[in-house]
């Protein structure tokens, strides 16, 4: 009998828990002129560039109220939930903010080398770098930093950050979007208001951007409440990184693949390391790998640790100290599992929560970018005519710009490693070779939820953390400023009686050690298990929502501060 | 009567190697130990036994400490203060003491609020300072404040249990965390609090005297920052035996003059 | 003449334990120096002249002793800086502590010193005293130079031990206390009220702690019959606390409480990172569990691979039949 995570959803119903028309008595509601859900790079460009387009119009600034623009951030502050590799393209910065140099960006400038190499468990053997992952021109970025600095100037332009606000649900009337309901805070573990409970209030807004990054919680209930979702279902990576001080300087951009993934088409494993350097003193470095593995026993941060072990990664971390951990999922499902359309009336969806993201070239910051570029001005044209019914010229912009042109080409690169790592690649290098038109069609994608899955003996391989090089995940989890609550509520929404596969799996797959199989509470062959939550420990990387649960937002503030990722 | 809370801004802790001094140029948060403060000086407000003109923040630090000085209003403070200039970098407890109490003397306050532990470790003791410069009474550790006839009746839990102190006003307060659960703020007062009026003041302005505060006028400079002593690696004791074992424990519990 | 003032604090006729301590380390300090340290303390009439004359067996060649109220920072304030306007004294110690961080802070800005805190050893360098102090959630330790003179030095709670050899007795000094006028607006309504018989764990010198090993809430009651034998309090982790087997008033960790005591007996604790920033400075850290691969091993200073229900009980019945023993 194969187990998979889609038998076992847990009874969630997105369209009747988050969206919603506003309630609120007139005299509390709040309002904006626009709302901007998520301060990572997709909302705070939209931010900045709708400040600039306000800026030389007077009188619709007037029209926006006292506070023009909002952007609502659940992390403690912006930056603090954002991780990424990153090596960005500069052709999005450049754009938002031509006046200012490239030397006083906050990246760590660019790198002009790059080296892939096919791992085994004792050799790197050097491939010649395939044009996806060449990155002359791209900079080595944080994206935690990026997103801090770029809080900071939208600040500086009156744009108001709402930090420790999370949205939970989208108001909608009319089949117009009409803002957003922010969380409560200050509930107990069982949901009961405590001393110091908070309600959430409701920002109306004349238009709403969606830039809520992977696995937008709203993103995933607008899709289906309009009927927007793409052809194929979305599908999902989970990274998970490190920041390291090292002692050598590190002169090139590194990508591996091979070891320690296996190759065979059984296990579906897909995925690589990536080593970038972060200036002189530090790199960033870490594992990216599908969720639509088979083996119960995968762990994405173990096989990062074991990763480090080899000789070439052992040899650039020599003589430093870790100093940074985290975790997300990056959307991969690429062009076909887009949203058919990036609007409704009063909405925009931008960046990584509409899968903006090329998975061979493991690009999204400058999309996301663009994309909240693109969201402001059709915003501003809209509103000019009095109405932001119509955002269709949204839709236009992403059209004709580089966000489709490249996306669609890498369109069919990432379903083919499906059939292992040899065959998947030589069809994923045709395509490059090509352009995209060898060989064509639609390859489709699957949910990672219907995979099934397998307990394997993958732990044997993973090392026993040493504390310098190797790491626990309750350590890791430590080292990401995770400082949540010990009675907040339960916002993971999952199963808790499941096959032990199921049960293994998630505890496997999640870095931070949120889920633990406890024993069989039934026998036979249909045995079930119990699963223990510690939501506490969770860094909201979203790898649940792919695999059979559903991560919702937790409370404002809660979460992992992510301060160099 | 105004009521004035002096938060002080903790930031990420990081020691400059060259000049030793904590590098305080990263992200600033609002201590928590003054979400206390802050919460106390609203209960007092709305529980009605004191006469609360006024709740007044105060922050010395750099630029960032506005967003801490915005967090403090909208939590319930009516206006702030941010003291910053380039001569208050490195002050140790005692510059900031009277850099604060200087600008304290220009409100004069009926009472200073303050959360008695900050996270660098200058545990419970810039409040004593700010207090012998106002020449007022001052009190750390509080955890139940009680007006009683225009007095505060404090409890606090010093060395030897619970004292119940009372004081007369003005007086300056440090308060623990066992105080109180602090509300968390509205959508509405978090959006309304870079409305709320905030002045700036420099040292000229707060009438300090540049030779007290800053790196040049602390009293106290780190020379060296090294590693903790290693710990030399523990015994691990294998138990077969545990009438042997417990034997073993007791003994080196004994070495040690562990057992009573 | 003396170099070093240390503060000494009372409660019915008995001195504090931290507070001797500082006078011992005080007379080895100010030995370094070429000088003597001298004690300060503030009462009433328990205060009699035996009881003072014995600091001297702790180290003070002078005790300066004034009559005002007890267990208030400023009326002390008021009282060292009388004795440093009248004779010249270079440092003032601390024994850490409340009131010691009161009074030393508040003397700090008086007397425009310097001033050091959470200070774990001092150190005797050409002629000065050097502060060291334990930096960064005890990640680094720091030593403090002090600018000029005088200097106040804030030990740590228990920093120094008490060594009372020495038959010396001090000589004992009344002195008027000129109370300033906002020292007088303080009073003392109720001091020393002990609350139900918890020992405040933060306070506790030895401390049971007990997690997920312990296997149920009823593995508690081994845990304190331990505490009980050892004259401690009892600890818990937040695994265990989340569970409901403890109050959270016991929590020690990241999110819990921050404890030093010099005994931590860990029982069925892994040792993790979230706990162990809340135990960390413990002076002697004793972990039972039976996997032995634990991270708790790796910083314990004995560890015991084994059925903690097993090991438990039968320490506690040794310690109780040794004190019996020694007792009868």
């Amino acid at each position: 009998m194969t187990v998979a995570p889609a038998d076992h959803l847990p009874s969630v119903k997105p369209e009747q828990e988050f969206i919603a028309p506003p309630s609120d008595p007139d005299e509390e509601r709040i309002e904006a002129g626009v709302a901007i859900v998520g301060g990572g790079p997709a909302g705070l460009s939209c931010a900045i560039r709708l400040s600039q387009l306000i800026a030389a119009e007077p009188r619709l600034a007037e029209l926006l109220g006292e506070v023009p623009i909002a952007v609502l951030e659940k992390g403690p502050r912006p930056g603090a939930q954002l991780l990424s590799g990153a090596m960005m393209s500069p052709s999005a910065l450049a754009r938002l903010l031509p006046d200012v140099d490239p030397s006083e960006w906050p990246t760590y400038g660019p790198v002009d080398r790059d080296a892939v190499y096919l791992m085994t468990s004792r050799r790197a053997l050097r491939l010649p770098t395939p044009p996806p992952f060449r990155n002359h021109g791209n900079h080595a970025t944080s994206v935690a930093r990026l997103g801090r600095w770029l809080a900071a100037r939208a600040e500086a332009e009156g744009v108001v950050i709402l930090s420790e606000t999370a949205a939970t649900k989208l108001l909608v009337a009319d089949g117009v979007v009409r803002g957003v309901r922010t969380g409560d805070r200050g509930r107990g573990r069982e949901g009961e208001p405590l001393a110091n409970f908070q309600a959430g209030s409701e920002l109306i807004a004349r238009a709403t951007v969606l830039a809520e990054g992977s696995q937008g919680h709203l993103t995933g209930a607008a899709l289906r409440h309009f009927g927007i979702a793409g052809d194929d279902p979305q599908r999902w990576e989970l990274g998970v990184k490190e920041v390291w001080r090292v002692a050598q300087p590190l002169d090139r951009v590194v990508h591996t693949i091979g070891w320690p993934l296996r190759a065979r088409a059984r296990y579906r494993e897909f995925g690589g390391a990536w080593i970038y350097p972060m200036g002189e003193q530090k790199v960033s470095l870490g594992f990216v790998a599908g969720l639509d593995y088979r083996d119960a026993r995968f762990s994405v941060h173990d096989v990062l640790q074991q990763l480090k072990t080899h000789p070439l990664v052992r040899g650039i971390l020599a003589g430093g100290e870790r100093l940074a951990w985290g975790a997300k999922t990056i959307p991969s499902g690429g062009y076909w599992a887009m949203p058919s359309k990036l609007w409704a009336p009063g909405l925009c969806i931008a960046g990584d929560g509409a899968g903006m993201v090329n998975v061979p070239r493991l690009k999204g910051l400058h999309y996301a970018m663009h994309a909240g570029m693109f969201a402001a001005e059709a915003i501003f044209d809209a509103l000019k005519t009095g109405s932001a019914d119509d955002l269709s010229s949204y839709q236009q912009r992403v059209e004709e710009s580089l966000i489709e042109d490249e996306l669609y080409r890498a369109r069919n690169m990432r379903q083919p490693f499906r059939k292992g790592l040899v065959l998947g690649g030589a069809i994923a290098g045709a395509m490059q070779a090509t352009g995209g038109r060898l060989p064509g069609g639609h390859w489709r994608s699957e949910d990672d939820a219907v995979v099934d899955v397998f307990i394997g003996k993958r732990a044997r391989d993973y090392p026993k953390p040493d504390g310098k090089l190797t790491f626990d995940k309750l350590s890791s989890v430590f080292a990401s400023g995770n400082v949540t609550r010990d009675d907040a509520p339960n916002h993971i929404r999952v199963r808790t009686r499941v096959p032990l596969e199921l049960a293994l799996l998630w505890q496997n797959m999640c870095p931070a050690q949120v889920y633990e199989v406890t024993a069989a509470s039934t026998t036979g062959r249909d045995a079930l298990v119990d699963v223990t939550l510690t939501p506490s420990n969770c860094i909201q990387c979203g790898a649940i929502t792919a695999k059979g649960g559903r991560l919702t937002p937790a409370e404002g503030g809660d979460g992992p501060n992510y301060q160099e990722t | 009567m105004l009521v004035k809370d002096v938060p002080d801004a903790a930031a990420q802790k990081r020691i400059d190697p060259q000049t030793h001094r904590l590098d305080r140029s990263g992200e600033t948060n609002l201590n928590p130990f003054d979400t206390h403060a802050i919460e106390a000086a609203m209960q007092m407000r709305e529980g009605g036994a004191l006469d609360v003109d006024e709740i007044v923040a105060i922050t010395m630090g750099p630029e960032s400490a506005v967003r801490t000085l915005q967090k403090a209003v909208s939590l319930g403070a009516d206006r702030s203060i941010h003291l910053t200039d380039a001569g208050l970098v490195g002050s140790d407890v005692c510059a900031t003491g009277y850099a604060l109490a200087q600008v304290l003397k220009q409100e004069r306050p009926g009472l200073v609020l303050l959360g008695q532990q900050s996270d660098d470790g200058e545990c419970y003791t810039v409040g004593a300072v700010v207090a012998e410069h106002l020449q007022m009474p001052s009190l750390t550790q509080v955890i139940k404040i009680t007006p009683v006839d225009g007095r505060l009746h404090c409890e606090r839990q010093a060395e030897y249990g619970y004292d119940t102190v009372e004081v007369e006003l003005p007086a300056v307060i440090s308060v623990g965390d066992a105080i109180n659960e602090p509300r968390y703020p509205s959508l509405k007062a978090i959006m309304g609090a870079k409305r709320k009026q905030l002045d700036t003041r420099s040292i000229a302005d707060a009438a300090i005297d540049p030779g007290r505060v800053g790196a040049a006028g602390s009293r106290t400079v780190v020379v060296a920052v090294k590693p903790p002593l290693a710990k030399e690696p523990g015994e691990i004791i294998e138990d077969d035996d545990s009438d042997a074992t417990v034997a073993r424990i007791v003994a080196w519990l004994e070495q040690r003059k562990l057992i009573p | 003449m003396s170099s070093i003032l240390v503060y000494v604090l009372h409660h019915d006729g008995e001195f504090n334990k931290s507070s001797l301590g500082a006078v011992c380390e005080a007379g080895r300090l100010a030995a370094g120096l070429g000088g003597q340290a001298a004690a300060v303390v503030v009462g009433g009439d328990d205060l009699s002249d035996d009881l003072c004359r014995s600091l001297g067996s702790y180290g003070a060649a002078r005790v300066y002793r004034f009559r005002g109220p007890e267990g208030l920072a400023q009326p002390a304030i008021d009282a060292i800086a009388t004795v440093m306007a009248r004779d010249s004294h270079r440092y003032v110690l601390f024994g850490g502590g409340l009131l010691g961080f009161e009074i030393g802070a508040g003397l700090a800005a008086r007397v425009g010193g310097g001033v050091t805190m959470e200070v774990t050893q001092v150190l005797v360098r050409d002629d000065r005293l050097v502060a060291v102090r334990p930096i960064l959630q005890d990640s680094a330790v720091a030593e403090i130079d002090y600018v000029g003179e005088p200097g106040v030095i804030i030990a740590r709670l228990n920093a120094f031990a008490v060594t009372s050899g020495g038959d010396g007795a001090a000589v004992v000094e009344d002195v008027e206390l000129e109370l300033s006028a906002w020292s007088t607006r303080t009073r003392m309504v109720r001091r020393g009220e002990r609350r139900g018989a918890e020992i405040k764990i933060e306070d506790a010198d030895v401390l049971v702690a007990g997690g997920r090993g312990l296997g149920n809430a009823a593995g508690f009651d081994l845990c304190s019959q331990l505490a009980k034998a050892l004259g401690g309090g009892v600890a818990a982790t937040r695994a265990v606390v989340d569970a409901g087997w403890y109050p959270y008033s016991a929590q020690i960790g990241q999110t819990g409480k921050t404890v030093a005591p010099k005994l931590y007996l860990a029982a069925g604790i892994s040792g993790a990172i979230q706990h162990k920033v809340g135990m960390q400075g413990s002076e002697h850290i004793v972990a039972i569990n039976k996997d032995p691969n634990a991270p708790i091993f790796e910083f314990s200073d004995l560890g015991i691979v084994g059925d903690l229900n097993k090991i438990l009980p039968k320490l506690t019945a040794a310690i109780e039949d040794g004190r019996g023993g020694r007792e009868g």
